[in-house]
């Protein structure tokens, strides 16, 4: 098949950027929409041009590294998948397709389609983890967890820090990264002692990091590649009200 | 060390299951006051190197880490789907700590170390308290404890997994982990970051060079001593299922600079991965295991029908039982689909030789659901394994529910690696490496579900025991990078980026890499012999040649430059292979992931009358290969000189491997 690639093209943080077109010949309907980036890549450096920049690595689904706005929709319009497991096969001959990164004021680009996502790794510092010393954990069996609680949890721990969240959101709210964070420590027992200090701090850092806030219009669960539901978002909310109320009382 | 003279793996004194109780009650301590005055230099990540970064901060050190990815979170340990094992025996059905280690002893089909697997699983267990505790959430049953399965032929159920991420939420345990001690300031961590370089100083491994990979700048960084836990080597045959950055750069420098590789050649082809469906192709996909739990394997009896298969005259479904052949059943009755992968993948190589094959290109066998459909419903089918069917509809376009998978084998795992002794320190002192990047646990062939294992063993438990018995022997701080071994070891890896961006050939590096990768593949893959391998010796140094004649590399070196990064990755990859096929042309012998080809069990073997084995298994030779071949680094396209760790097995007898 053959198609018509407008390209976000960004030399560094600092450069303009524009959107440059490019014609994909040729490409396998087996392809993925990376090999098909490949390709045209091969084709640039064989005439002498600098390659499409993209972050790409496991090509699998799972380690969160692409990242890439496919006709305005990041990981593309397919739902409950990265942009490495969009296949050609779900676009037509002929078809233009418009590749942007994921924008965000957090996101700071690093080059054409390459964003830097450090951000997300702050916040997690930040609070989202339990506080347990290497050594220092009983054993496994010793807390059992009811399934349901169990299963909630890992609903949520399946993101993978992507980042489509944000770049879908009109308001590049992190909200639904830091919920399923806080969902996935807060329902655990273990995570109960330090619930109200993750929550505080996680959501302090978000607004440090220059992430807007939730008015509801949940783009953000909808290109969710690991589909997490917006109600973390609610329980975020819950969590958070309650760790004020409790922090100014105490 | 001389050269073929012995290589001391320092085991303890003892009887094996006393050997690490007993090392860590004369273990040296360092001083909780002195511990903030040592720094160290943590290179990966992943399970490995994220929890050792993790642990040894918290313990005190000053720990700098180091990953090419945009956030220690994405390493490839996320992508291990099936599951961790560990000798809890929650399911009351046998397991011991002996149990595993056997089983892992026996996997590796006899050349691995013997105390480091047993300690491998005596750590096993206190991997999952730790896990659990951070809020791994594996599996569970509707009583609240943990759920366990039967993975990779296993007898006992002694894996833990989170449906199909165990990888994934065990990286996410050890990633939260560092990233609270990166919060607390004990962890200093470099994103986009890639070691170009060791440095050693006085014969000490004391830093790195490294070069940021947004601004393309080459730096240096001092330490008391290096820790690499950097992945294995599988793309080295450009297809595998490995991470499209995964490569073999940092093993491969501190291999020059003096580290030996250990047993290169011992590779895994997992069984189930999806077939190769064009040459844009840039990675394989692997389908979990756990699918053989359910999954028969079959291709049709004749290479006819197989033929109209091929080109879609014939659907799976119109086969008739009587014409189909479930070759791993016939072969294994009492594992069947379940044989271990370095089994099961060579079987699908050889019914597919047979010209048997069912995928387009030939190289495919059926990995059928519908017998466990009609026993179990579709229901069923779904709740265990709906999201590999999932991802196998989005690659392939088929249903699953409806019409057999097609798999093929395909890299995945590497077992060998440098070489380190028992407190896991290469032959260059300071100088340690974790994970899949070392050798030893794994022998010849790595059992499933304990990749996961051995990198939070590592990391977490084994390397903070182990590592101040060489501290301690260090002033704290003695190195810095005013050592002009660091300018030296800088000035070479500019000079490198230099040459690499002024040779503006005509081929990119993508080009090269898929050259090395089928040729490898063809000679030093699933079976090998003497004539293919030292065919691939005289290929890889023309293929060598023409790269640093004619790679071309787009844009500067200065700033991000994604080509660049490739080009330095696959110049180690193609002097890694010859190093890998040395190995294996050395290795007279058939063992796990090596298969060499003049090394099978015919009918005349005594084991084969006797139904032991059958026609065509691999052939040890355990009297003159049960060692660990340990190679050193001699100089650009020369041979390396190879050094051997005699494997003394005290306490399990080796035998033939029999699955029948």
């Amino acid at each position: 098949m053959n198609l018509t690639l407008k390209v976000w093209r960004q030399a560094h943080e600092n450069d303009t950027g524009r959107i440059e077109t490019y014609e994909a010949k040729d490409i396998p309907e087996s392809a993925s929409f990376l090999e098909m980036l490949d390709i045209v890549n091969t084709g640039i450096i064989n005439d002498g041009g600098e390659p499409i920049h993209f972050d790409h690595d496991c090509r699998e689904g799972i380690c969160g590294m692409c990242s890439l706005t496919i006709n305005g929709v990041p990981h593309s319009r397919e739902q409950g998948i990265t942009t490495c497991q969009v296949h050609m096969r779900k676009f037509r001959d002929g078809d233009t397709i418009w590749i942007e990164p994921f924008r965000a004021r957090a996101f700071p680009i690093v080059k054409d389609l390459v964003v830097d996502r450090g951000a997300f790794d702050r916040i997690i510092a930040s609070g989202g983890h339990i506080g347990v010393r290497t050594g220092s954990a009983p054993d496994a069996n010793s807390v059992p967890i009811p399934k349901d609680d169990a299963d909630d949890s890992f609903d949520s721990a399946a993101c993978i820090g992507c980042g489509a969240c944000v770049a879908a959101c009109k308001n590049a709210s992190a909200m639904l990264f830091v919920g399923a964070k806080a969902n996935h420590l807060n329902r655990l027992p273990q995570g109960k002692p330090e619930k109200d200090k993750r929550v505080l701090a996680m959501v302090h850092q978000m607004d440090a990091e220059g992430f807007g806030n939730c008015t509801n219009q949940y783009e953000c669960e909808a290109v969710c590649p690991k589909e997490i539901s917006a109600d973390v978002i609610a329980k975020l909310n819950r969590d958070y009200a309650a760790a004020v109320v409790r922090d100014a009382v105490e | 060390m001389a050269s073929n003279g012995s290589l001391d793996s320092a085991i303890p004194e003892g009887p094996l299951s006393e050997k690490w109780t007993s090392y860590k009650a004369n273990a040296k301590l360092i001083n909780p006051a002195n511990k903030r005055k040592y720094s160290i230099i943590v290179v990966g990540s992943g399970l490995a190197g994220g929890s050792a970064a993790a642990t040894l901060s918290e313990l005190g050190y000053k720990v700098k880490c180091f990953c090419y990815q945009d956030s220690p979170r994405r390493a490839h340990s996320i992508a291990a789907q099936g599951g961790i094992n560990a000798a809890k025996n929650y399911q009351n059905d046998g397991d011991s700590v002996w149990r595993l280690f056997y089983d892992t002893i026996k996997g590796g089909d006899f050349r691995s170390r013997e105390a480091n697997v047993h300690r491998l699983a005596e750590v096993s267990v206190n991997i999952i308290d730790q896990c659990v505790a951070q809020g791994v959430p594996f599996a569970r049953e509707y009583g609240g404890l943990l759920d366990n399965r039967s993975f990779g032929g296993a007898q006992v159920s002694r894996t833990f997994y989170a449906r199909g991420q165990t990888g994934q939420q065990l990286l996410i345990g050890a990633y939260q982990a560092l990233e609270k001690e990166i919060d607390k300031g004990g962890v200093e961590m470099f994103t986009r970051t890639e070691m170009l370089d060791l440095v050693t100083v006085d014969g000490h491994a004391k830093g790195i060079v490294t070069r940021d990979l947004k601004t393309g700048e080459v730096e240096s960084h001092a330490a008391d001593c290096v820790l690499l836990a950097t992945g294995g080597y599988g793309n080295v045959f450009f297809l595998s299922t490995n991470a499209m950055g995964c490569n073999v750069m940092a093993a491969f420098r501190a291999h020059k600079r003096g580290a030996y590789m250990a047993n290169p050649c011992f590779t895994q082809i997992h069984p189930t991965c999806i077939p190769v469906s064009g040459d844009y192709q840039s990675k394989l996909t692997l389908m979990s295991e756990s699918l053989r739990n359910d999954g028969r394997i079959w291709v049709p009896k004749s290479a006819e029908t197989a033929k109209k298969i091929r080109e879609g005259q014939l659907a799976a479904k119109d086969v008739a039982e009587e014409d189909r052949d479930y070759y791993l059943e016939r072969k294994y009755p009492s594992f069947g689909n379940l044989a271990p992968r370095d089994i099961s993948s060579r079987s699908a190589k050889e019914v597919c030789d047979e010209g048997r094959g069912v995928a387009t290109t030939g190289l495919g066998v059926f990995l059928d659901f519908s017998d466990a459909i009609n026993r179990l419903g579709e229901d069923t089918i779904r709740a265990r394994y709906g999201n590999l069917f999932q991802m196998y509809e989005k690659i392939t376009g088929d249903n699953p529910y409806q019409t057999p998978m097609k798999i093929y084998p395909a890299v995945h795992y590497t077992m060998g690696g440098l070489w380190v002794d028992y407190n896991l320190q290469s032959n260059i002192d300071g100088l340690h490496v974790l994970g899949e990047a070392n050798f030893s646990d794994h022998g010849a062939n790595r059992l499933g579900a304990s990749a996961l294992m051995q990198g939070l063993a590592d990391g977490y438990f084994v390397i903070p025991a182990t590592l101040p018995n060489y501290l301690v022997k260090e002033k704290p701080g003695s190195v810095t990078t005013d050592a002009p071994e660091f300018a030296q070891a800088e000035k070479e890896a500019k000079e490198r980026i230099e040459k690499l961006m002024s040779i503006q050939g005509t081929k990119s590096v993508d080009e090269f890499h898929r050259e090395l990768g089928l040729l490898v593949w063809d000679k030093c893959g699933m079976s090998r012999t003497k004539e293919g391998l030292e065919e691939a010796l005289k290929r890889i140094p023309e293929i060598r040649k023409e790269f640093w004649e004619n790679v071309r590399i787009p844009g500067t070196a200065e700033g991000m430059n994604m080509e660049l990064e490739k080009a330095g990755r696959v110049a180690d990859f193609i002097d890694f292979a010859e190093v890998m096929c040395h190995d294996a042309l050395d290795r007279e012998e058939s063992c796990g992931g090596h298969f060499r080809a003049e090394y099978q069990f015919t009918a005349e073997d005594e084991a084969v009358k006797t139904g032991h084995t059958g026609e065509g298994e691999a052939k040890r030779r355990d009297d003159e290969f049960c060692y660990v071949s340990a190679w050193e680094y001699t100089g650009p396209g020369e041979k390396p000189i190879l050094h051997k760790e005699e494997l003394n097995y005290e306490e399990v007898e080796l035998s033939v491997r029999s699955y029948k």
